[in-house]
């Protein structure tokens, strides 16, 4: 397939992933500050300040607005077309992507996309936002659900579509480990006493926003602790928005791209992608908390982007310097990058 | 008559539905019944599902009045046009016949200039042309056709005759509009089709893709499977929903200038797994932007050393270079010379009376009667750099007049013809509405053309202008059996 084609499938699809994991966060958020009720705008403050903080783009932030509020962030996070990361500019992003490769996808894959792309835009859109912003956000999860159903549903399951699972699974663990690392200061053992009140609310809401509540009871029956918590966002094999379980998805993808085995690898993207998906099946929680796991999740996202990096080069390298791929022995069609 | 069409006024035109106030014609009388047998509100609200149907599958072009390049849909006229079949009979054999003539002429002045030599198109016009491309002479194109995919315009005048208004044998565009509309009709009017034997326009997808198979190359490696491509300036273009939902219905790439590179006077494209051969580029590109090292330097579209591939035969392209030169709008006069010149006959389809300002007796004509007449320079398109004689004002006459004087060579002089027309629907009334016909006309081993086309309607009270940068909309249009309004009423949905 067209490099270009499959650049366009793998961010299409890390659009749509990221403008649903920032409505989970702000759906989140707007429930537990509902809990919490803070009073006053310092608190109110404290609830929405570190969200930002998982954008890392506090500085045009600061340059938007003058208070740091539920409005102000959800704004931002929402609508602002200022704001490159904004469900607005992520929904926009996929819709572009969609229209390059619209030959390429399904015909019901465009029309998810185009739907959400129009609704978003529309003065009900935005009268849902401000009247119920919970069902906003969730709709905004439906309609990335729908794109995902709908694609497995009618797109063949060969290269384009493995694309798309890598982009998927690529942005989703990275969302993930964001999303714990924002919360890390709760999650690590302290000497409170555990099963606080405000500590098991804030649990639950990082369990939530992965939508991992409900399968994470069935598994720990009983108390809730922190550290089963990050266990199972982190390292459940397969839990389908857990770390792990993303970067064997992606791993299996590249793999199937390649047409080469698990065991091996055939370009430098496999190599490392292999490598993490063994990092995370043979590490265990403790050993996480004793290196610091704040430290380790950032080792995660960069090495998650060191990934993309080596994808691009064995996919997509010639799209900027022809030159380099153009063939000099006898049968370019099969030209690869050799193991 | 029902309520929607009561009062309904043919005017002094041609009108395509009515043969008088009240008298419908034969092959529109089950249509009529059908839309009387809908109330004003169920019209209202099929013609707001038919728009978000358009929207939600992104059937629009671009319009760039601002930053953010808003997204139109073409307005959709729900009241079909009908053609009945002995007619389009006629306008099918009218048109093979044109473009079959064209053909051989952009074969023949790219080689022996026979035309030229015999007198029968003046060598200055061929020379002068914009379009022309000399470098290409001696250059010899698959299959010998020029001008594979051809959207020619017609017209009717007051007394329904059918005439040409123009070639477009460049990069003619519409096509998925003629799709689009069919789909969307027989999902909102579905009882509109029952008792009507509409010839179905679907299989136009594959009938492209047979054509620009059968004009592979003469290198191509493998002739009996080549690799076809459609080629797009990207995602900006206006009409970058056209080139996406054409590459869907032929199941190929669609590509833009980066995907593609030369080497050795061969195509390839840039794939995930390496560079892969390219044979033949259905290019949706002007001429001048190709090839930066050949035409203009400046393109950031085309692709480098294209037009090397082609001269060796490495490539084809859809449609050949230089096609440009039959859309001039003075070489259009000589058509019908080529008809004869060619095929030895009488042109089935007339053009409409032209007068070339470049002959001293036409020019003194043009120059006397510029208040009746329309004025067209001869290589703008889109209704542009067009004089309406009757409704421009005095300056704007002198300015034509100057621009003539200054380059007669350029200008072109019509009589204003008055369209037909065809009830339309305009805010909730049915009123009448201008409309022209583009059918398109395809060339591979055999000449198929679309039954219908794109029925173009000049939405603006009074307007003659149909085109769709000018406030123009759109109708499905349909080819049937006239004997069909006798038969038994029965309930099939015939496409």
């Amino acid at each position: 397939m067209l490099s270009r084609v499959a650049d366009s499938l793998y961010w299409l699809a890390r659009y749509i992933e990221r403008a649903e994991n920032h409505a989970r966060i702000l759906d989140v958020n707007l429930q537990v500050t509902l809990d919490s009720a803070a009073n006053g705008t310092a608190a109110e403050g404290r609830d929405w300040q570190p969200i930002l903080a998982t954008f890392e783009d506090q500085k045009l932030f600061n340059s938007l607005y003058a208070v740091t509020n539920a409005d102000s962030v959800c704004e931002f996070v929402t609508f602002a077309k200022e704001n490159p990361a904004s469900i607005w500019s992520c929904v926009s992003l996929a819709r572009e992507n969609a229209r390059t490769v619209r030959e390429y996808i399904s015909s019901e894959m465009w029309e998810r996309i185009n739907e959400l792309y129009l609704w978003l835009r529309s003065a009900g859109a935005r009268d849902l936002q401000e009247s119920s912003g919970i069902d906003f956000y969730r709709q905004i999860v439906d309609y990335s659900h729908q794109f995902h159903g709908t694609t497995d549903a009618t797109l063949t399951h060969g290269e384009g579509w493995n694309f798309i699972q890598v982009g998927k699974f690529m942005e989703r663990a990275d969302s993930a480990s964001r999303i714990v690392d924002l919360k890390y200061h709760i999650l690590l053992p302290s000497n409170e006493p555990i099963g606080g009140n405000v500590d098991t609310v804030q649990w639950q809401a990082v369990l939530r926003s992965c939508s991992g509540l409900e399968a994470f009871r069935k598994s720990h029956p009983g108390q809730v602790t922190p550290w089963d918590v990050a266990e199972f966002i982190i390292l459940h094999e397969s839990f389908p928005r857990s770390i792990r379980f993303c970067v064997n998805a992606f791993d299996a993808a590249l793999h199937r791209i390649s047409g080469c085995d698990r065991a091996h690898f055939s370009n430098e993207a496999e190599r490392a992608s292999g490598r993490l998906c063994s990092e995370l099946t043979y590490t265990g929680i403790a050993e996480i908390f004793q290196n610091g796991l704040h430290e380790y999740l950032d080792g995660i996202q960069v090495h998650l982007h060191d990934i993309g990096i080596a994808m691009h080069a064995a996919f997509c390298d010639w799209m900027e310097s022809p030159e380099a791929a153009l063939p000099t022995g006898p049968a370019p069609q099969t030209q690869r990058q050799g193991s | 008559m029902g309520r929607l069409f009561h009062g309904y006024e043919p005017g002094d035109f041609f009108d395509e539905m009515f043969e008088a106030p009240g008298r419908v014609r034969p092959h529109y009388g089950q249509l009529l019944k059908r839309f009387e047998a809908l109330s004003e509100s169920e019209v209202e609200r099929k013609y707001h599902l038919a728009t978000q149907t358009f929207l939600n599958q992104g059937v629009t072009f671009t319009v760039y009045s601002d930053d953010q390049g808003t997204e139109r849909i073409m307005p959709f006229d729900p009241i079909p046009r009908v053609i009945p079949h002995a007619e389009w009979e006629h306008i099918e054999r009218g048109l093979i016949q044109r473009i079959t003539a064209l053909n051989l002429f952009l074969q023949d002045i790219y080689h022996e200039q026979r035309i030229v030599q015999e007198g029968i198109v003046p060598e200055e016009v061929v020379m002068t042309a914009k379009h022309f491309r000399p470098e290409l002479i001696g250059c010899d194109v698959a299959q010998n056709t020029y001008i594979h995919i051809c959207g020619s315009d017609l017209i009717r005048d007051r007394d329904g005759n059918y005439l040409v208004l123009e070639d477009n044998g460049r990069c003619p565009s519409g096509v998925s509009y003629v799709l689009a509309n069919r789909e969307v009709m027989k999902r909102v009017y579905p009882t509109l089709f029952a008792q009507h034997k509409v010839r179905p326009v679907g299989s136009y997808g594959q009938d492209l893709l047979n054509v620009l198979r059968f004009v592979a190359p003469r290198n191509c490696p493998t002739p009996e499977d080549p690799n076809v491509v459609l080629l797009t300036p990207g995602i900006y273009n206006s009409a970058y929903f056209e080139h996406s939902f054409l590459a869907r219905s032929m199941g190929v790439e669609i590509v833009v200038g980066q995907d593609l590179v030369v080497k050795d006077n061969v195509v390839w494209m840039k794939t995930t797994k390496g560079l892969e051969r390219v044979d033949v580029i259905y290019r949706r590109i002007d001429d001048d932007y190709l090839d930066p090292t050949v035409f203009r330097s400046d393109s950031m579209l085309g692709v480098p050393g294209l037009v090397n591939a082609y001269r060796d035969g490495n490539v084809s392209l859809a449609n050949a270079l230089g096609t440009g030169v039959a859309d001039d709008k003075v070489m259009y006069y000589f058509v019908p010379r080529m008809v004869k010149f060619y095929l030895g006959e009488e042109p089935i389809l007339p053009n409409v009376p032209t007068y070339l300002s470049m002959f001293d007796a036409d020019r003194q004509y043009i120059l006397e009667h510029i208040r009746e007449l329309v004025i067209k320079s001869a290589n703008e398109s889109g209704g542009y750099g067009m004089l309406i004689g009757p409704h421009a004002t005095a300056a704007e006459h002198e300015k034509f007049r100057q621009a003539i004087r200054a380059d007669p060579r350029n200008y072109v002089g019509q009589p204003v013809i008055s369209l037909s027309r065809s009830p339309s629907v305009c805010d909730g009334a049915i009123e009448g509405r201008h409309v022209d016909l583009r059918p398109y006309i395809l060339c591979g081993e055999k000449i198929t053309i679309i039954p219908g086309g794109l029925t173009r309607v000049a939405l603006r009270k009074g307007s003659l202008v149909v085109n769709s940068s000018q406030g123009g909309g759109s109708k499905d249009t349909w080819v049937v059996d006239e004997s069909d309004d006798s038969e038994p009423a029965s309930d099939h949905v015939a496409c």
